[in-house]
Protein backbone atom coordinates (compact mmCIF):
# COMPACT_ATOMS: atom_id res chain seq x y z
CA UNK A 1 0.00 0.00 0.00
CA UNK A 2 2.92 2.54 0.83
CA UNK A 3 2.16 6.23 3.03
CA UNK A 4 -0.50 8.91 1.40
CA UNK A 5 2.01 10.33 -0.15
CA UNK A 6 3.99 7.07 -2.21
CA UNK A 7 4.69 6.90 -5.16
CA UNK A 8 2.01 4.72 -6.89
CA UNK A 9 -0.73 7.45 -5.33
CA UNK A 10 1.15 9.89 -7.37
CA UNK A 11 1.50 8.01 -10.74
CA UNK A 12 -2.26 7.58 -10.38
CA UNK A 13 -3.04 11.31 -10.28
CA UNK A 14 -0.81 12.05 -13.27
CA UNK A 15 -2.57 9.52 -15.28
CA UNK A 16 -5.87 11.42 -14.61
CA UNK A 17 -4.77 15.13 -14.75
CA UNK A 18 -6.85 15.74 -17.32
CA UNK A 19 -10.00 15.59 -14.58
CA UNK A 20 -7.93 18.01 -12.15
CA UNK A 21 -7.77 20.46 -15.56
CA UNK A 22 -11.49 20.14 -16.45
CA UNK A 23 -11.98 21.29 -12.59
CA UNK A 24 -9.40 24.09 -12.74
CA UNK A 25 -10.91 25.47 -16.06
CA UNK A 26 -14.34 25.43 -14.65
CA UNK A 27 -12.69 27.17 -11.31
CA UNK A 28 -11.20 30.08 -13.59
CA UNK A 29 -14.58 30.15 -15.90
CA UNK A 30 -16.76 30.72 -12.09
CA UNK A 31 -13.94 33.12 -10.95
CA UNK A 32 -13.64 35.41 -14.13
CA UNK A 33 -17.57 35.93 -14.31
CA UNK A 34 -18.26 36.29 -10.20
CA UNK A 35 -15.62 38.70 -10.37
CA UNK A 36 -16.94 40.51 -13.33
CA UNK A 37 -20.53 40.54 -11.35
CA UNK A 38 -18.78 41.07 -8.02
CA UNK A 39 -17.36 44.55 -10.16
CA UNK A 40 -20.67 45.67 -11.80
CA UNK A 41 -22.46 45.17 -8.59
CA UNK A 42 -19.51 46.50 -6.10
CA UNK A 43 -19.67 49.85 -8.24
CA UNK A 44 -22.88 50.51 -8.48
CA UNK A 45 -23.51 49.99 -4.51
CA UNK A 46 -20.14 51.44 -3.95
CA UNK A 47 -21.71 54.84 -5.88
CA UNK A 48 -25.09 54.31 -4.11
CA UNK A 49 -23.43 54.95 -0.74
CA UNK A 50 -21.86 57.89 -1.69
CA UNK A 51 -24.66 59.59 -3.46
CA UNK A 52 -26.67 62.16 -1.56
CA UNK A 53 -30.19 60.21 -1.56
CA UNK A 54 -30.41 58.63 1.66
CA UNK A 55 -32.53 55.76 0.37
CA UNK A 56 -29.78 54.74 -2.08
CA UNK A 57 -27.62 54.76 0.78
CA UNK A 58 -29.73 52.96 2.69
CA UNK A 59 -30.20 50.10 -0.17
CA UNK A 60 -26.07 49.90 -0.58
CA UNK A 61 -25.70 49.38 3.36
CA UNK A 62 -28.62 47.04 3.76
CA UNK A 63 -26.83 44.61 0.81
CA UNK A 64 -23.41 44.88 2.28
CA UNK A 65 -24.12 44.20 5.96
CA UNK A 66 -26.05 41.40 5.10
CA UNK A 67 -23.58 39.71 3.21
CA UNK A 68 -20.51 40.81 5.01
CA UNK A 69 -21.57 39.18 7.70
CA UNK A 70 -23.35 35.95 6.52
CA UNK A 71 -21.37 32.81 6.23
CA UNK A 72 -21.11 31.97 2.03
CA UNK A 73 -21.61 28.65 2.63
CA UNK A 74 -24.98 29.08 4.11
CA UNK A 75 -25.45 31.41 1.18
CA UNK A 76 -24.52 29.32 -1.46
CA UNK A 77 -26.74 26.17 0.75
CA UNK A 78 -29.73 28.05 1.19
CA UNK A 79 -29.76 28.89 -3.17
CA UNK A 80 -28.80 24.77 -3.89
CA UNK A 81 -30.70 23.54 -1.05
CA UNK A 82 -33.95 25.95 0.10
CA UNK A 83 -34.54 28.08 -3.21
CA UNK A 84 -35.99 24.76 -5.13
CA UNK A 85 -39.05 24.57 -2.72
CA UNK A 86 -40.00 27.63 -4.29
CA UNK A 87 -39.57 26.39 -7.37
CA UNK A 88 -36.23 28.21 -8.39
CA UNK A 89 -33.20 25.80 -9.63
CA UNK A 90 -30.55 26.74 -10.94
CA UNK A 91 -27.54 24.67 -12.27
CA UNK A 92 -24.44 24.59 -9.82
CA UNK A 93 -22.26 26.16 -12.24
CA UNK A 94 -25.06 29.08 -12.10
CA UNK A 95 -24.89 29.49 -8.76
CA UNK A 96 -21.06 29.36 -7.86
CA UNK A 97 -21.14 32.28 -10.01
CA UNK A 98 -24.15 34.59 -8.28
CA UNK A 99 -22.73 33.48 -4.67
CA UNK A 100 -19.18 34.01 -4.96
CA UNK A 101 -20.25 37.49 -7.25
CA UNK A 102 -22.81 38.85 -5.10
CA UNK A 103 -20.60 38.12 -1.66
CA UNK A 104 -17.61 39.32 -3.02
CA UNK A 105 -19.79 42.39 -4.68
CA UNK A 106 -20.16 43.11 -1.03
CA UNK A 107 -16.66 43.63 -0.23
CA UNK A 108 -16.13 45.56 -3.92
CA UNK A 109 -18.45 48.21 -2.82
CA UNK A 110 -17.13 49.00 0.60
CA UNK A 111 -13.53 49.27 -1.39
CA UNK A 112 -15.26 51.91 -4.00
CA UNK A 113 -16.77 53.72 -1.35
CA UNK A 114 -13.86 54.04 0.73
CA UNK A 115 -11.91 55.32 -2.84
CA UNK A 116 -14.64 57.38 -3.75
CA UNK A 117 -14.47 59.08 -0.07
CA UNK A 118 -11.00 59.43 0.05
CA UNK A 119 -10.58 61.74 -3.03
CA UNK A 120 -10.58 65.80 -1.65
CA UNK A 121 -13.46 68.03 -1.41
CA UNK A 122 -11.87 70.32 -3.36
CA UNK A 123 -12.09 68.07 -6.40
CA UNK A 124 -15.73 67.92 -6.18
CA UNK A 125 -15.82 71.38 -6.01
CA UNK A 126 -13.57 72.25 -8.40
CA UNK A 127 -15.60 70.25 -11.15
CA UNK A 128 -18.65 71.75 -10.04
CA UNK A 129 -17.65 75.38 -10.09
CA UNK A 130 -17.05 74.12 -13.46
CA UNK A 131 -20.33 73.01 -14.43
CA UNK A 132 -19.90 69.20 -14.81
CA UNK A 133 -23.19 67.40 -13.44
CA UNK A 134 -22.58 65.20 -10.76
CA UNK A 135 -22.45 62.09 -13.75
CA UNK A 136 -19.36 64.25 -15.50
CA UNK A 137 -17.78 64.87 -12.28
CA UNK A 138 -17.52 61.07 -11.36
CA UNK A 139 -16.60 60.04 -15.02
CA UNK A 140 -14.17 62.82 -15.41
CA UNK A 141 -12.83 63.44 -12.32
CA UNK A 142 -13.20 61.49 -9.43
CA UNK A 143 -13.42 57.57 -10.58
CA UNK A 144 -10.15 57.64 -12.40
CA UNK A 145 -8.63 59.04 -9.21
CA UNK A 146 -10.50 56.43 -7.89
CA UNK A 147 -9.62 53.41 -10.00
CA UNK A 148 -5.44 53.71 -8.70
CA UNK A 149 -6.46 53.73 -4.96
CA UNK A 150 -9.04 51.16 -5.43
CA UNK A 151 -6.50 48.85 -7.30
CA UNK A 152 -4.75 46.81 -4.56
CA UNK A 153 -7.84 46.32 -2.57
CA UNK A 154 -9.65 45.08 -5.26
CA UNK A 155 -6.48 42.21 -6.02
CA UNK A 156 -6.93 41.14 -2.63
CA UNK A 157 -10.67 40.87 -3.50
CA UNK A 158 -9.80 39.07 -6.79
CA UNK A 159 -7.86 36.26 -4.78
CA UNK A 160 -10.01 35.78 -1.64
CA UNK A 161 -13.07 35.33 -4.81
CA UNK A 162 -10.72 32.68 -6.62
CA UNK A 163 -9.92 30.69 -3.27
CA UNK A 164 -13.52 30.90 -2.56
CA UNK A 165 -14.96 29.44 -5.81
CA UNK A 166 -13.87 26.13 -3.74
CA UNK A 167 -16.97 25.94 -1.35
CA UNK A 168 -18.51 25.24 -5.44
CA UNK A 169 -17.23 21.45 -4.29
CA UNK A 170 -19.59 21.18 -1.59
CA UNK A 171 -23.06 21.44 -3.61
CA UNK A 172 -21.11 19.40 -6.37
CA UNK A 173 -20.01 22.57 -8.25
CA UNK A 174 -17.61 19.99 -11.22
CA UNK A 175 -14.65 22.84 -9.87
CA UNK A 176 -11.10 22.27 -8.97
CA UNK A 177 -11.64 21.65 -5.06
CA UNK A 178 -14.52 19.04 -6.04
CA UNK A 179 -12.39 17.54 -9.22
CA UNK A 180 -9.65 16.91 -6.66
CA UNK A 181 -12.03 15.49 -3.51
CA UNK A 182 -14.25 13.24 -5.60
CA UNK A 183 -11.34 11.67 -7.32
CA UNK A 184 -9.32 10.96 -4.02
CA UNK A 185 -12.32 9.91 -2.54
CA UNK A 186 -13.48 7.48 -5.52
CA UNK A 187 -11.52 4.59 -4.99
CA UNK A 188 -8.07 5.56 -5.48
CA UNK A 189 -7.95 7.25 -1.85
CA UNK A 190 -4.80 8.84 -2.78
CA UNK A 191 -6.23 12.44 -0.66
CA UNK A 192 -2.62 13.35 0.09
CA UNK A 193 -1.34 13.93 -3.74
CA UNK A 194 -4.80 15.24 -4.64
CA UNK A 195 -4.94 18.11 -2.23
CA UNK A 196 -1.11 18.78 -2.62
CA UNK A 197 -1.43 19.03 -6.42
CA UNK A 198 -5.23 21.15 -5.58
CA UNK A 199 -3.42 23.45 -3.78
CA UNK A 200 -0.49 24.49 -5.80
CA UNK A 201 -3.14 24.97 -8.94
CA UNK A 202 -4.77 27.51 -6.27
CA UNK A 203 -1.42 29.24 -5.73
CA UNK A 204 -0.46 29.38 -9.19
CA UNK A 205 -3.43 31.44 -9.74
CA UNK A 206 -3.80 33.71 -6.45
CA UNK A 207 0.40 34.54 -6.08
CA UNK A 208 1.14 36.27 -9.29
CA UNK A 209 -2.19 38.57 -7.96
CA UNK A 210 -0.74 38.90 -5.01
CA UNK A 211 2.49 39.77 -6.30
CA UNK A 212 0.95 42.19 -8.80
CA UNK A 213 -1.00 44.00 -5.91
CA UNK A 214 2.05 44.24 -4.00
CA UNK A 215 4.42 45.79 -7.23
CA UNK A 216 1.05 48.35 -7.31
CA UNK A 217 1.47 49.64 -3.93
CA UNK A 218 5.35 50.30 -4.18
CA UNK A 219 4.14 52.45 -7.51
CA UNK A 220 2.09 54.28 -5.98
CA UNK A 221 4.29 54.88 -3.03
CA UNK A 222 7.43 55.60 -4.86
CA UNK A 223 5.42 57.99 -7.59
CA UNK A 224 4.14 59.85 -4.68
CA UNK A 225 7.06 60.41 -2.73
CA UNK A 226 8.91 61.07 -5.78
CA UNK A 227 5.98 64.03 -7.00
CA UNK A 228 6.65 65.41 -3.34
CA UNK A 229 10.02 65.77 -3.93
CA UNK A 230 9.78 67.23 -6.75
CA UNK A 231 7.15 69.65 -6.21
CA UNK A 232 9.62 70.64 -2.87
CA UNK A 233 12.63 71.17 -5.10
CA UNK A 234 10.06 73.35 -7.57
CA UNK A 235 8.94 75.65 -4.70
CA UNK B 1 -24.69 90.90 -13.81
CA UNK B 2 -24.77 89.76 -10.16
CA UNK B 3 -27.28 90.28 -7.85
CA UNK B 4 -28.14 88.84 -4.40
CA UNK B 5 -31.75 89.74 -2.68
CA UNK B 6 -31.39 89.15 1.01
CA UNK B 7 -29.50 86.15 1.25
CA UNK B 8 -29.24 84.09 4.31
CA UNK B 9 -26.92 81.48 4.79
CA UNK B 10 -27.35 78.68 7.65
CA UNK B 11 -25.05 75.67 8.81
CA UNK B 12 -27.37 74.17 11.26
CA UNK B 13 -28.04 76.59 13.98
CA UNK B 14 -25.00 78.64 12.85
CA UNK B 15 -26.07 81.76 10.58
CA UNK B 16 -23.13 82.58 8.39
CA UNK B 17 -24.60 85.31 5.63
CA UNK B 18 -27.41 87.54 7.54
CA UNK B 19 -29.30 89.71 4.86
CA UNK B 20 -26.44 89.93 2.14
CA UNK B 21 -27.92 92.25 -1.06
CA UNK B 22 -25.27 92.67 -3.53
CA UNK B 23 -25.48 94.14 -7.05
CA UNK B 24 -22.13 93.85 -8.86
CA UNK B 25 -22.25 95.22 -12.70
CA UNK B 26 -20.07 93.43 -15.29
CA UNK B 27 -17.18 94.58 -15.72
CA UNK B 28 -16.60 95.52 -12.36
CA UNK B 29 -13.95 93.95 -9.73
CA UNK B 30 -15.02 93.72 -5.94
CA UNK B 31 -12.51 92.85 -3.56
CA UNK B 32 -14.04 90.97 -0.20
CA UNK B 33 -12.51 91.49 2.93
CA UNK B 34 -13.05 90.59 6.74
CA UNK B 35 -12.08 88.61 9.45
CA UNK B 36 -11.98 84.79 9.50
CA UNK B 37 -15.14 82.97 9.86
CA UNK B 38 -17.02 86.33 8.65
CA UNK B 39 -18.67 84.59 5.86
CA UNK B 40 -16.55 85.52 2.88
CA UNK B 41 -16.27 82.40 1.23
CA UNK B 42 -19.46 81.23 2.14
CA UNK B 43 -20.94 84.59 -0.13
CA UNK B 44 -19.04 83.80 -3.10
CA UNK B 45 -20.00 80.36 -3.11
CA UNK B 46 -23.33 81.35 -3.11
CA UNK B 47 -22.65 82.84 -6.41
CA UNK B 48 -21.96 79.60 -7.94
CA UNK B 49 -23.98 77.44 -6.93
CA UNK B 50 -21.38 75.37 -4.33
CA UNK B 51 -23.90 76.69 -1.35
CA UNK B 52 -27.10 77.56 -1.89
CA UNK B 53 -28.88 80.03 0.36
CA UNK B 54 -30.73 79.06 2.94
CA UNK B 55 -33.14 82.09 2.03
CA UNK B 56 -33.48 85.27 -0.46
CA UNK B 57 -31.93 85.25 -3.85
CA UNK B 58 -28.99 84.86 -6.55
CA UNK B 59 -29.62 86.31 -10.13
CA UNK B 60 -26.72 85.75 -12.52
CA UNK B 61 -27.79 87.83 -15.64
CA UNK B 62 -31.10 88.65 -14.70
CA UNK B 63 -31.67 84.71 -14.26
CA UNK B 64 -32.74 83.02 -10.38
CA UNK B 65 -29.78 80.79 -9.50
CA UNK B 66 -31.45 77.10 -8.18
CA UNK B 67 -31.22 73.97 -7.19
CA UNK B 68 -32.71 73.01 -10.78
CA UNK B 69 -30.79 75.14 -12.99
CA UNK B 70 -27.71 75.22 -10.98
CA UNK B 71 -25.20 73.30 -13.35
CA UNK B 72 -26.08 74.75 -16.47
CA UNK B 73 -25.80 78.52 -15.00
CA UNK B 74 -22.59 77.95 -13.26
CA UNK B 75 -21.74 75.68 -16.61
CA UNK B 76 -22.85 79.19 -18.44
CA UNK B 77 -21.22 82.07 -16.28
CA UNK B 78 -19.06 81.18 -13.47
CA UNK B 79 -15.45 80.03 -12.90
CA UNK B 80 -13.64 79.73 -9.93
CA UNK B 81 -10.24 79.88 -8.30
CA UNK B 82 -9.79 78.26 -5.07
CA UNK B 83 -7.62 78.59 -2.05
CA UNK B 84 -5.98 75.10 -2.01
CA UNK B 85 -6.21 75.34 -6.04
CA UNK B 86 -8.12 72.15 -6.31
CA UNK B 87 -6.34 71.00 -9.90
CA UNK B 88 -7.09 67.52 -11.44
CA UNK B 89 -3.94 65.89 -9.85
CA UNK B 90 -4.30 62.77 -12.69
CA UNK B 91 -4.19 65.08 -15.57
CA UNK B 92 -1.56 67.47 -16.91
CA UNK B 93 -1.64 71.40 -16.54
CA UNK B 94 -2.69 71.19 -20.08
CA UNK B 95 -5.49 68.50 -19.62
CA UNK B 96 -6.83 70.30 -16.57
CA UNK B 97 -7.56 73.63 -19.07
CA UNK B 98 -8.86 72.10 -21.70
CA UNK B 99 -11.08 69.44 -20.13
CA UNK B 100 -13.69 71.99 -19.68
CA UNK B 101 -13.72 73.59 -22.99
CA UNK B 102 -14.11 70.04 -24.57
CA UNK B 103 -16.42 68.23 -22.46
CA UNK B 104 -18.88 70.77 -21.79
CA UNK B 105 -18.44 73.62 -24.30
CA UNK B 106 -18.37 71.49 -26.91
CA UNK B 107 -14.90 72.92 -28.83
CA UNK B 108 -12.63 70.46 -30.52
CA UNK B 109 -9.76 69.50 -29.02
CA UNK B 110 -7.47 71.81 -31.50
CA UNK B 111 -9.39 74.72 -30.38
CA UNK B 112 -9.64 73.94 -26.75
CA UNK B 113 -5.64 73.78 -26.97
CA UNK B 114 -5.28 76.56 -28.69
CA UNK B 115 -7.05 78.73 -26.17
CA UNK B 116 -4.72 76.76 -23.29
CA UNK B 117 -1.64 77.65 -25.70
CA UNK B 118 -3.05 81.72 -24.90
CA UNK B 119 -3.77 81.43 -21.44
CA UNK B 120 -0.67 79.07 -20.57
CA UNK B 121 0.99 82.81 -22.07
CA UNK B 122 -1.22 84.97 -19.55
CA UNK B 123 -0.08 82.85 -16.45
CA UNK B 124 3.71 82.95 -18.02
CA UNK B 125 3.41 78.85 -17.60
CA UNK B 126 4.01 78.17 -21.40
CA UNK B 127 6.80 75.78 -20.42
CA UNK B 128 4.66 73.49 -18.36
CA UNK B 129 1.64 72.76 -20.50
CA UNK B 130 2.75 68.43 -19.91
CA UNK B 131 3.49 68.65 -16.10
CA UNK B 132 1.45 67.50 -13.79
CA UNK B 133 0.01 69.27 -10.65
CA UNK B 134 2.31 67.54 -7.80
CA UNK B 135 5.66 68.79 -9.69
CA UNK B 136 4.78 72.15 -9.49
CA UNK B 137 5.42 74.62 -6.80
CA UNK B 138 1.80 76.42 -4.79
CA UNK B 139 2.51 79.21 -6.97
CA UNK B 140 2.71 77.48 -10.36
CA UNK B 141 -0.18 75.46 -9.30
CA UNK B 142 -2.25 78.68 -8.95
CA UNK B 143 -1.40 80.18 -11.47
CA UNK B 144 -2.50 76.92 -13.89
CA UNK B 145 -5.88 77.00 -11.73
CA UNK B 146 -6.66 80.57 -13.30
CA UNK B 147 -5.27 79.72 -16.42
CA UNK B 148 -8.04 77.26 -16.02
CA UNK B 149 -10.64 79.29 -14.77
CA UNK B 150 -9.88 81.66 -17.63
CA UNK B 151 -9.78 79.23 -20.78
CA UNK B 152 -13.82 78.68 -20.09
CA UNK B 153 -14.35 82.41 -21.34
CA UNK B 154 -16.95 82.79 -18.70
CA UNK B 155 -18.10 86.65 -17.34
CA UNK B 156 -17.41 85.97 -13.92
CA UNK B 157 -14.40 84.67 -12.22
CA UNK B 158 -14.44 84.10 -8.99
CA UNK B 159 -11.29 83.89 -6.59
CA UNK B 160 -11.74 82.11 -2.93
CA UNK B 161 -8.72 83.46 -0.95
CA UNK B 162 -6.20 82.43 -4.15
CA UNK B 163 -3.00 83.46 -2.27
CA UNK B 164 -3.32 82.63 1.59
CA UNK B 165 -2.09 78.49 0.64
CA UNK B 166 1.13 80.07 -1.22
CA UNK B 167 4.64 80.59 0.78
CA UNK B 168 5.03 84.28 0.85
CA UNK B 169 7.94 84.80 -1.90
CA UNK B 170 5.18 82.77 -4.46
CA UNK B 171 2.12 85.58 -3.66
CA UNK B 172 3.51 87.58 -5.86
CA UNK B 173 3.62 85.50 -8.88
CA UNK B 174 -0.01 84.92 -8.86
CA UNK B 175 -0.74 88.88 -8.06
CA UNK B 176 0.68 89.91 -10.64
CA UNK B 177 -1.67 87.36 -12.89
CA UNK B 178 -4.80 88.88 -11.49
CA UNK B 179 -3.58 92.60 -11.72
CA UNK B 180 -3.03 91.84 -15.13
CA UNK B 181 -6.57 90.62 -15.65
CA UNK B 182 -8.28 92.99 -13.78
CA UNK B 183 -7.86 95.02 -16.81
CA UNK B 184 -9.76 92.88 -18.79
CA UNK B 185 -13.78 93.44 -19.10
CA UNK B 186 -14.50 90.31 -16.69
CA UNK B 187 -16.32 90.53 -13.88
CA UNK B 188 -13.51 89.54 -11.02
CA UNK B 189 -14.56 88.81 -6.68
CA UNK B 190 -11.63 88.69 -4.53
CA UNK B 191 -11.92 87.33 -1.34
CA UNK B 192 -8.69 88.32 -0.07
CA UNK B 193 -6.22 88.98 2.77
CA UNK B 194 -4.20 91.62 0.54
CA UNK B 195 -5.01 95.38 0.96
CA UNK B 196 -2.75 96.20 -1.31
CA UNK B 197 -4.15 94.23 -3.92
CA UNK B 198 -7.79 94.95 -3.22
CA UNK B 199 -6.51 99.04 -3.03
CA UNK B 200 -5.07 98.72 -6.54
CA UNK B 201 -7.50 96.66 -8.32
CA UNK B 202 -10.76 96.73 -6.72
CA UNK B 203 -13.78 99.27 -8.05
CA UNK B 204 -15.14 98.42 -4.60
CA UNK B 205 -14.37 97.03 -1.08
CA UNK B 206 -16.72 95.13 0.42
CA UNK B 207 -16.49 94.64 4.25
CA UNK B 208 -18.27 91.69 5.88
CA UNK B 209 -18.21 91.09 9.69
CA UNK B 210 -19.71 88.15 11.00
CA UNK B 211 -21.73 87.24 8.62
CA UNK B 212 -23.29 91.05 7.75
CA UNK B 213 -22.14 93.24 4.99
CA UNK B 214 -20.72 96.18 6.73
CA UNK B 215 -19.56 98.47 4.57
CA UNK B 216 -18.96 99.18 0.73
CA UNK B 217 -16.72 101.78 -0.87
CA UNK B 218 -14.18 102.12 -3.46
CA UNK B 219 -10.66 101.50 -1.97
CA UNK B 220 -9.75 105.16 -1.50
CA UNK B 221 -12.74 106.14 0.57
CA UNK B 222 -12.79 102.18 2.07
CA UNK B 223 -8.84 102.67 3.58
CA UNK B 224 -8.77 106.39 4.15
CA UNK B 225 -11.94 107.40 5.54
CA UNK B 226 -14.15 104.11 6.52
CA UNK B 227 -17.41 104.60 8.60
CA UNK B 228 -17.97 102.15 9.98
CA UNK B 229 -16.63 101.65 13.33
CA UNK B 230 -15.62 97.53 13.41
CA UNK B 231 -14.23 98.51 9.90
CA UNK B 232 -11.82 101.25 11.49
CA UNK B 233 -11.14 98.20 14.12
CA UNK B 234 -10.64 95.78 11.60
CA UNK B 235 -8.31 98.07 9.36
CA UNK B 236 -6.25 99.25 12.34
CA UNK B 237 -5.48 95.41 12.86
CA UNK B 238 -3.94 94.65 9.79
CA UNK B 239 -2.00 97.69 8.23
CA UNK B 240 0.29 98.85 10.33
Amino acid sequence: MGGPFSLRRWARLFADYTLFLEGLGVTLLVAVLALFLALVLGVIFGLFSTSSFKSLRAVSRVYVEFFQNTPLVIQIFFVYNALPYIGIRMHEFLIGVLCVGVYHGAYVAEVVRAGITSIPKGQWEAARSQGFSYVQAMQYIILPQTVTIVLPPLGNQAVNLIKNTSVLALIAGGDLMYRADSWASNGTLSYGPAYVVTGALYFLLCFPLVKWVRAHELRIKDRDTRQHAAARAGA
Amino acid sequence: MIRLNGVFKQFGNLEVLKDISLHVREGEKITIIGPSGSGKSTLIRCINALEMPTSGEVFLNGEPLLASNRTGMVRMYCAMVFQQFNLYPHMTAMQNITLAPVKLQKKSKTEAEELAWHYLDVVGLRDKANAYPSTLSGGQQQRIAIARALATRQKILLFDEPTSALDPEMVQEVLDVMIRLSKESITMIVVTHEMGFARQVADRVIFLDNGVLVEEAPPQDFFANPKNERTRAFLSKILH
